[in-house]
């Protein structure tokens, strides 16, 4: 626990011991692997090992993150961030060559074998205690030992009491090492844990290059999506009504009925055409969305659909357009998978700004089992706020309900005052 | 009859002021932005209010806004919202004050001028004028189960017009049914609806509309 009572001395809490042991025993499990490691690496050089280059990376890697979870409860209590690059989904050969040639990798190795080192330095203390009170119980002759590590005999009672002193002196350093040692066997894990600033700028690197090519990708196909629509539709449009406004000025004079006929036909093209642009604007930028900002978009949004939503939001200001839309559009989409594959008779969307995060939960009662499959819906919207540096949390266990959670980073500006509340 | 205008392109203040004039409406005001809207109507107190929903400054929905602070002033005040696009939100926002004297068209029904005349005479006389959109999204929402499910088609026709804001004459003529098959068709809705019945054509309206909007 990250509340655990800590004295401002140094001195352990029955908590902080605990995790201590948790570490020690974490250690001792790496060295474990270390048959494993050598092993698969042998293999490896044979050209079969990549499975178990797999199995051995993966698992080395579970034991370095529960390592990196636990030292955060021990001082200095910050956390300690992997960074190791993302597995590709599939191929033997790519995920073993992504493991080898990950810096990451040889860094955990690093850590798995220095743990001996390591496990040595923390058992300074103990191993100092052991043998003081050893000592100190041949002394007091509650154990017989006929000599001092065979360095000294004693002859008399009288002479076993001397020997109290070196009990006492190993005693008294086993505990001003104890925090010392403690302190050694953190650092020197953590330092083993924490990521290069080399290697975390990398990873941000490659995470902001693929975010930025998804972010292309996305917005070039919606413009050539509009690009498509308005050629298709508006742009054609306008053309027939050229070609009817036209025709009808040509006949008014000798067929006024037929002109008659044409012109209704030109007023029914441009209601047409205004009804495809209105929906191509929804789809770029929804209009209510720029009058009433995300809670008013979003309940106008939930007006429309066919379930019942409950929308609450303590929004204190508007986050930034671009965000505001971004969250608009996932929200809208989680709306229509609800309506499409939860069978649900009711959801719930909350929004707030907490921590300068913009979190948003959708909800529904439904039958659950929605999955970021790689292509649905789900996954373009992680990718969109992917851009934000925003995440998405699915929880939905089969038989439902389904919660999704977004989180994008954000800063609120300050409230807006609308016309209505500075002239009631 | 003495109306404002509200509507901050050029080209369209024009074209209305210029279309209401030909129909015998007397244009008082004309104005472009909210804050002189706020000040015209209360100042004016018209006949009808023509107004776009997004005017400047803030291009938001500072038109709405005006026409429900102005009725919050004087209750009843008849104002026809004209918007580029159509929200339940707004409708509802409009329809809250259960007064009737309300109006909120998509832009493009400028261009049947018959009915669009009909829509803001409607709106003068206390009456309702809801966008088809409005509707249709209301009576698709609730499709699915409850009593609306029980209307015939030739009901749900006639309820969708009602909440439009027609009168019995208008909605005969529009369905080619007499006054008095309307009548009947109403009394059905009313009584599959679970509505109390009522002779006052708009108070109807609004009796329908509140339906629509509130149970869910």
């Amino acid at each position: 626990m990250a509340t655990a009572p800590h004295h401002r001395t140094g001195r352990p809490t029955p908590t902080t011991l605990a995790y201590l042991f948790l570490l020690l025993s974490q250690n001792i499990a790496a060295l474990l692997l270390l048959p494993l490691v050598i092993a698969s690496a042998l293999l490896t050089l044979v050209w079969i090992g990549l499975p178990f280059v797999i199995l051995t990376g993966t698992l080395l890697r579970t034991l370095a993150n529960s390592q990196r979870r636990t030292l955060p409860h021990l001082p200095p209590r910050t956390p300690v961030p992997a960074a190791y690059r993302p597995l590709p989904p599939t191929g033997i050969n790519r995920r073993a060559l992504t493991i080898i040639t990950d810096p990451a990798t040889w860094k955990d190795l690093l850590w798995l074998i220095s743990g001996a080192l390591n496990l040595l330095v923390a058992a300074i203390p103990a191993a100092l205690l052991a043998h003081g009170t050893y000592q100190a119980l041949y002394a007091l002759a509650l154990i017989p030992d006929p000599s001092f590590y065979g360095t000294y005999q004693p002859t008399g009672p009288a002479e076993r009491l001397i020997l109290l002193a070196p009990a006492a002196l190993l005693i008294l350093l086993a505990y001003l090492l104890t925090i010392p040692a403690i302190t050694l066997y953190t650092t020197f894990n953590r330092f083993l844990l924490q990521p290069t600033e080399k290697s975390r700028l990398t990873a941000r690197v490659a995470h902001l290059a693929t975010s930025r090519a998804n972010t292309i990708d996305t917005q070039a196909s919606e413009i050539r999506r509009i690009e498509r629509d308005l050629h298709d539709g508006a742009q054609a449009r306008l053309v027939a009504l050229g070609m009817n406004l036209g025709m009808a000025e040509q006949l008014i004079d000798h067929d006024p009925d037929t002109a008659r006929t044409m012109l209704a036909e030109a007023r029914e093209t441009t209601r047409r055409a205004l009804t495809e642009l209105r929906d191509l604007v929804r789809g770029i930028h929804p209009p209510v969305l720029v009058e009433r900002g995300l809670h008013g978009a979003v309940q106008a949004l939930a007006l429309t659909h066919h379930l019942p939503i409950t929308v609450t939001s303590t929004l204190p200001g508007r986050p930034p357009d671009p965000v505001e839309s971004a969250a608009y559009f996932a929200i809208a989409e989680l709306l229509t998978n609800t309506a499409k594959h939860s069978e649900a008779t009711q959801a719930w969307i909350r929004i707030n700004h907490g921590q300068e995060r913009l979190v948003i939960t959708v909800a529904d009662n439904g039958r659950g089992g929605a999955d970021a499959a790689p292509g649905s819906g789900l996954t373009g919207i992680r990718k969109r706020l992917d851009t934000f540096d925003g995440t998405m949390n699915i929880t939905s266990p089969t038989s439902g309900p389904t919660i999704v959670t977004l989180e994008i980073p954000c800063a609120l500006s300050s409230p807006k005052t609308s016309p209505s509340s500075e002239k009631a | 009859m003495r109306v404002v205008i509200a509507e901050d392109l050029a080209l369209l203040r024009e074209g209305l002021i210029r279309l209401l004039q030909a129909h015998d409406f007397t244009v008082v005001a004309a104005l472009d932005n909210g804050p002189d809207l706020q000040t015209a109507l209360t100042h004016h107190k018209p006949d009808v209010a023509v107004v776009d929903v997004r005017l400047p400054p803030t291009f938001t929905d500072e038109g709405l806004q005006a026409a429900i602070a102005a009725r919050t002033q004087i209750p009843g005040l008849p104002i026809l919202v004209l918007s580029q696009h159509v929200e339940q939100l707004y409708a509802r926002e409009l329809l809250s004050d259960d007064t009737g004297g309300v109006g909120y068209l998509l832009k493009d029904r400028v261009f049947d001028i018959g009915q669009f005349i009909e829509a803001v005479r409607r709106v003068a006389a206390g009456g309702t004028a809801m966008d088809p959109a409005v509707i249709s999204q209301l009576l698709a929402r609730q499709d699915r189960s409850g009593p609306l499910a029980q209307l015939t088609p030739r009901e749900r026709e006639v309820l969708a017009e009602m909440a439009e804001g027609r009168s019995n004459s208008a909605i005969a003529g529009r369905l080619y049914i007499t006054e008095k098959a309307v009548s009947k068709h109403i009394n059905n809705i009313f009584t599959k609806l679970n509505l109390p019945p009522s002779s006052d054509d708009s108070r109807r309206v609004l009796a329908v509309l509140a339906y629509l909007n509130g149970s869910q």
